[in-house]
């Protein structure tokens, strides 16, 4: 039989007999074109929301060329499929960096994902932009978070919770993994600080679909609203059996952290209208900006797709990076992160400006409703950017956290 | 109490879900011993059926659509299990574990192309107006898509009760069950039964598929989540008795809710697997054995 | 490697060269070889040449750690092809051992990472204040390492115990496996303050070796293709061992093995353990190579794909599964490099036309061509009684 296996082994050889024999990080590429991955999942369960990032992120790069590149140079995407399993992520990124030589990578959603990576790209001294909202107490040199942390999404609606709503008690539902149970942890301590009670903390598996135990508990507990931290997947059957338990949005508000306008086409917004979310972005935020953006994606993509706010953020990824790369003169990794610092730019979302500190990005809280069309309205927004501080540290009550 | 009783009627509902998406496997796995795990993807094809119902008669004919789908559900998935019978299965009887490791390869491939033909997102099947909501019966909260789901169950069991015991064409599924060869020489056609077998199994995934779309969203991953609970209530059930599988997805509907009720939801699916499996230390057989002479 | 006859189960042809038992002439069969012997030694040593010598020297840094990968897939192979091929145990949850003897070893080494007296990284975004009582005896290494293996095989003889005494086989058993897996997945997700919960657990050293060197990373190579060396004789012996004869016969004929007074439950047990105990091996090696250990690597999923490994290279053959694993992985980086989509066609596709209709995968295409050889073969007695073509399907569990 070892035939098969000196086949096996000759394959490979032979396979990767072309790579170069160096593995030194990236930097400028050579030729007309600088490199760029682009990592997200496009299989599994993870697909469902990143496709449409890793979309928004080609439409950045298509734009950047369309006005003649970066340094002069056109941007190539080189895409790898992280498969919804985080090993993959991090075997990619090693691929990304070392094979392909790029000059920054775009990707992740789930925490796992960028947990898996995170120390790939600082072995590698490459940069890493993160799309996604995530439960803070990171900041990697080598990566650059371009969605929410905490303080910039769950505390402003723990606030606007408390100040609009005039909300005593909560139930906290969320899928179990990382970014909920984390998330949860804060808004207990936050909660604690404030006068506001934590009437219970349920979480389901990750994909489920059977809330009703949940909706029983929820219903005994009687809370004036619940903090939903379930993932896209789980929220369509949660809230249909909130509806079918007799708790409208009237009733019993929700709100949600991870269902943005992209996670609604899938749920049906008339399942969810009425209810709120917190985010940063949303496809109606007003500026000429969003106008443009909205429209270039949806001529790109077809018209029935939408914004989101991940999606945004995945596009101002790339923008923030080549206009660092553009200040810095070059696409070394620590002169783009000198450069990043302080940088401003007019995003769809509005002004957002690069912490050199922690390399988060300032960005506006925004409330939003759903509506019967399946956008979402603004309802109350932040005075101007939030300073981002993934590890709470001018918050007293996050203390021991 | 009421609280009780709540949790005790949510079982019911688990139950009624599981019995639904285990009940073709009774007939596949239980009858004839396949293990198709493309089972999963039967129920996904009707779910999708549903969808794409909707999509063609509009939004005027949500309802119309939704029970339209369960017909032509059956006979979409019950269409997919017969060329899967005839194209693989057939050439594979006598080789359970292959026939288990190739299904789950047509799995694979299903699962994909509904992800190339439907995309990765999630679709929305609508609720007809009827199924929105609910009431309260004696303190109890009782949604109508629930109440649904298990009408849909009980007459979709009594019509496999029904074609097993009842048709012709039961009666012949059961005698090659029980004794293939005695069967084939006492002039039944086996390979044509077989068939039969396999349509109506994999047809009855895809009216559970149709039920599915009431719960959550239909997206490409929408039968795997399921096909582990549907044979382990075929396996505690008792091999092709559909009395068995009744109790059994009761039974394990019951003990999810309880024991979630009084822990948390991922715990007690553990504990319930943990259950199962030292349920079978004691019978094997499952709960409604197959009477036999064989030494297992 | 095996040759053709002892893969063919209850068929087999004692005549036949490098498994008999000691007699006459037994020095010359085993040491020297026979004829049938020489193309498997040669081979054997040509892959030795190319894994030691080639491989190292002219791979970049990046795909030698994509060769260690799969080499670590390797030794789970082996593990299924006794278990599976041999036993007819069709253990569709192998994810499980994998995953104790990988979580086992990320517990420790983040411990070492931590130092003494200091809690892993990532308890601090779960915000536990004390170590768990779980975690401290993994400080130990030695302890560490007993468990890598003891663990996974003592779960293993445990169930085994429980499952084959009640006579649990065939599609129950891998259902149960399978069952097995996904419960273990849920578990870990669920205790995050334990175990880090989706996230999983992250390392960078490895007992003392820096996993961003070069150089390091190139011990770990070598390493990994020791211990599946290793893996792979004690499989080998197994098989070629009384118990051996004695793990088929089970296989083949469960109940006639119990009449002549063997107990069937404790040969199962005995393979399923050790299959439990590669797989847990495979699964601490994985750790340092990959870097991370995480419940996407252990459910249901993931322990399906081992078993295709198996059933590509062929399920009886433990050289099979070993090229198995190589190719199904390469090919996987390379088709899903090209095209994420195009990937799950082909491994179901891959999977469907092996499983149905080649099911003794790889190692078949040797096998054909031993057994045409051997029908023009006159001179060699015994020829006619090697298996016929079907024999693999005797791969089956009652």
């Amino acid at each position: 039989m070892a035939t098969g296996l000196l086949c096996a082994v000759g394959m490979f050889a032979t396979g990767c007999a072309g790579d170069d024999d160096t593995t030194t990080a990236s930097s400028t590429s050579g030729g007309n074109t600088i490199k760029v991955g682009v990592l997200h999942s496009l299989s599994g369960t993870m697909a469902i929301s990143e496709v449409s990032v890793k979309d928004s992120e080609l439409l950045a790069m298509e734009e950047i060329n369309a006005k003649g590149g970066v340094l002069g140079k056109k941007l190539e995407p080189v895409i790898e499929d992280g498969a919804s399993d985080w090993p993959t992520f991090a075997e990619k990124a090693q691929k990304l960096i070392s094979q392909d030589k790029v000059a920054a990578t775009f990707g992740g959603w789930t925490s796992a994902s960028r947990k898996a990576m995170l120390p790939v790209f600082e072995r590698n001294k490459s940069l890493l932009y993160y799309p996604v909202q995530y439960e803070g107490l990171e900041a990697s040199p080598y990566i650059f978070y371009t969605g929410a942390t905490t303080n910039q999404q769950i505390i402003p609606a723990l606030e606007y919770l408390k100040e609009q709503k005039k909300t005593k008690t909560i139930y906290l539902v969320g899928s179990d993994y990382v970014f909920p149970r984390t998330a949860n942890k804060e808004i207990k301590a936050w909660a604690k600080a404030n006068g506001m009670k934590v009437l219970g903390e349920e979480y389901a598996p990750l994909g489920s679909t059977e809330f009703s135990t949940i909706v029983n508990k929820v219903k005994a507990a009687k809370p004036d609203a619940i903090f939903n931290t379930l993932n896209g997947d789980s929220n369509v059957a949660f809230f249909k059996q909130l509806e079918g338990a007799g708790l409208p949005s009237s009733k019993l508000p929700v709100v949600s952290v991870s269902v943005a306008e992209d996670e609604v086409r899938g749920i049906g917004a008339s399942k969810v209208k009425g209810q709120l979310v917190a985010w940063n972005y949303y496809q109606t935020t007003k500026g000429a900006t969003n106008d443009a953006f909205v429209k270039a994606y949806k001529a790109k993509y077809g018209q029935k797709r939408v914004t989101d706010d991940p999606i945004e953020a995945g596009y101002v990824g790339v923008k923030l990076w080549a206009a660092a790369v553009e200040k810095a003169g070059s696409t070394d990794p620590e002169k783009v992160k000198a450069a990043s610092k302080g940088l401003t730019m007019d995003a769809p979302e509005g002004k957002v400006t690069i912490d050199g500190e922690n390399q988060h990005i300032y960005k506006t809280a925004r409330i939003g409703v759903i509506n019967d069309k399946g956008l979402i309205d603004t309802v109350w927004e932040s005075k101007g950017p939030i300073k981002p501080d993934p590890f709470l540290k001018t918050y007293p009550w996050a203390e021991g956290l | 109490m009421e609280q009780l009783l709540s949790q005790i009627f949510v079982g019911l509902s688990i139950g009624s879900i599981l019995l639904l998406v285990a009940l073709g496997l009774t007939f596949t796995f239980g009858q004839m011993g396949v293990i198709n795990m493309a089972h999963g993807e039967f129920i996904m094809a009707g779910a999708y059926t549903t969808y794409v119902l909707q999509q063609a008669l509009g939004d005027g004919a949500t309802a119309t659509a939704f029970l339209l789908a369960i017909p032509v559900a059956l006979v979409v998935a019950g269409t997919m299990g017969l060329l899967l019978e005839v194209l693989l299965i057939k050439r594979l009887y006598g080789r359970p574990l292959d026939t288990l490791l190739v299904t789950w390869g047509v799995a694979l491939i299903l699962q994909q192309a509904a992800r190339d033909i439907f995309g990765a997102q999630n679709v929305e099947v609508k609720s007809p107006g009827w199924l929105d909501g609910g009431t309260t019966l004696i303190g109890v909260d009782v949604a109508y898509n629930r109440l649904f789901i298990m009408a849909l169950a009980v007459a979709a069991t009594a019509g496999a009760w029904y074609v097993v015991s009842k048709l012709k064409q039961g009666r012949r599924m059961r005698a090659v069950m029980q004794n293939r060869q005695l069967a084939a020489a006492s002039g039944v056609k086996t390979a044509s039964v077989d068939r039969r077998t396999f349509f109506l199994g994999s047809g009855l995934a895809g009216v559970a598929g149709v039920a599915l779309t009431q719960l959550g969203s239909v997206g490409p991953t929408l039968g795997t989540n399921y096909i582990i609970d549907a044979f382990l209530v075929v396996v505690a059930g008792g091999l092709g008795k559909l009395r068995g599988a009744v109790i059994a997805a009761v039974v394990l509907g019951l003990c999810n809710s309880l024991i979630e009720y009084w822990t948390e939801a991922s715990l007690a699916k553990v504990i319930v697997f943990a259950l199962i499996v030292a349920f079978l230390q004691f019978r094997p057989q499952g709960i409604v054995a197959q009477e036999t002479r064989g030494l297992a | 490697m095996n040759t053709s006859t002892d893969t063919t189960g209850a068929a087999k042809a004692a005549p036949a060269g490098g498994t008999g038992t000691p007699g006459p002439g037994w020095f010359k069969r085993r040491v020297i070889g026979t004829k049938a012997d020489v193309v498997p030694r040669i081979t054997f040593a040509v892959v030795a040449f190319l894994l030691i010598v080639v491989a190292p020297g002219m791979l970049t840094a990046f795909r030698l750690d994509l060769l260690a990968k799969y080499l670590v897939f390797a030794i789970v192979a082996v593990g299924i092809a006794l278990a599976w091929g041999r036993g007819g145990m069709l253990v569709l949850g192998q994810g499980l051992f994998f995953g104790l003897g990988g979580y086992v070893m990320a517990m420790h080494l983040q411990l070492a990472d931590a130092g003494p007296g200091e809690k892993p990284m990532f308890m601090s975004l779960t915000g536990a204040s004390d170590l768990p009582g779980l975690w401290e005896p993994f400080r130990s290494p030695v302890f560490t390492l007993v468990m890598v293996v003891a663990l996974p095989m003592a779960v293993a003889t445990l169930l085994g115990l429980l499952v084959f005494r009640s006579r649990v086989r065939g599609p129950y058993f891998a259902i149960l496996t399978q069952a097995l897996a996904a419960a273990f997945v849920i578990l870990l997700v669920g205790q995050q303050d334990l175990t880090g919960g989706t996230n999983g657990l992250t390392v960078s050293t490895f007992f003392g070796l820096d996993l961003a060197k070069n150089s390091d990373k190139l011990t770990l190579y070598f390493i990994v293709l020791a211990v599946l060396l290793v893996v792979f004789l004690i499989a080998r012996q197994m098989v070629k061992s009384r118990y051996g004869q004695l793990l088929v016969a089970v296989r083949d004929g469960e109940d006639r093995v119990r009449f002549l007074g063997y107990s069937p439950t404790t040969v199962k047990v005995v393979a399923f353990a050790t299959a439990a105990g590669m797989a847990g091996v495979a699964g601490a090696l994985f750790v340092p190579i990959v870097g991370i250990i995480s419940p996407t690597s252990l459910g249901i999923v993931p322990s399906i794909e081992m078993v295709i490994w198996v059933a590509v290279g062929g399920r009886v053959s433990m050289a099979g599964a070993i090229a198995g694993a190589l190719l199904v992985n390469f090919a996987k980086t390379e088709l899903s490099e090209a095209m994420p989509s195009g990937w799950l066609y082909a491994q179901g596709l891959l999977f469907i036309l092996v499983v149905a209709f080649a099911p003794r995968g790889l190692a078949g295409v040797g096998d054909w061509w031993r057994e045409n050889r051997d029908r023009f073969d006159r001179f060699r007695p015994g020829a006619r009684t090697a298996a016929p073509a079907s024999g693999a399907a005797a791969g089956e569990g009652a």
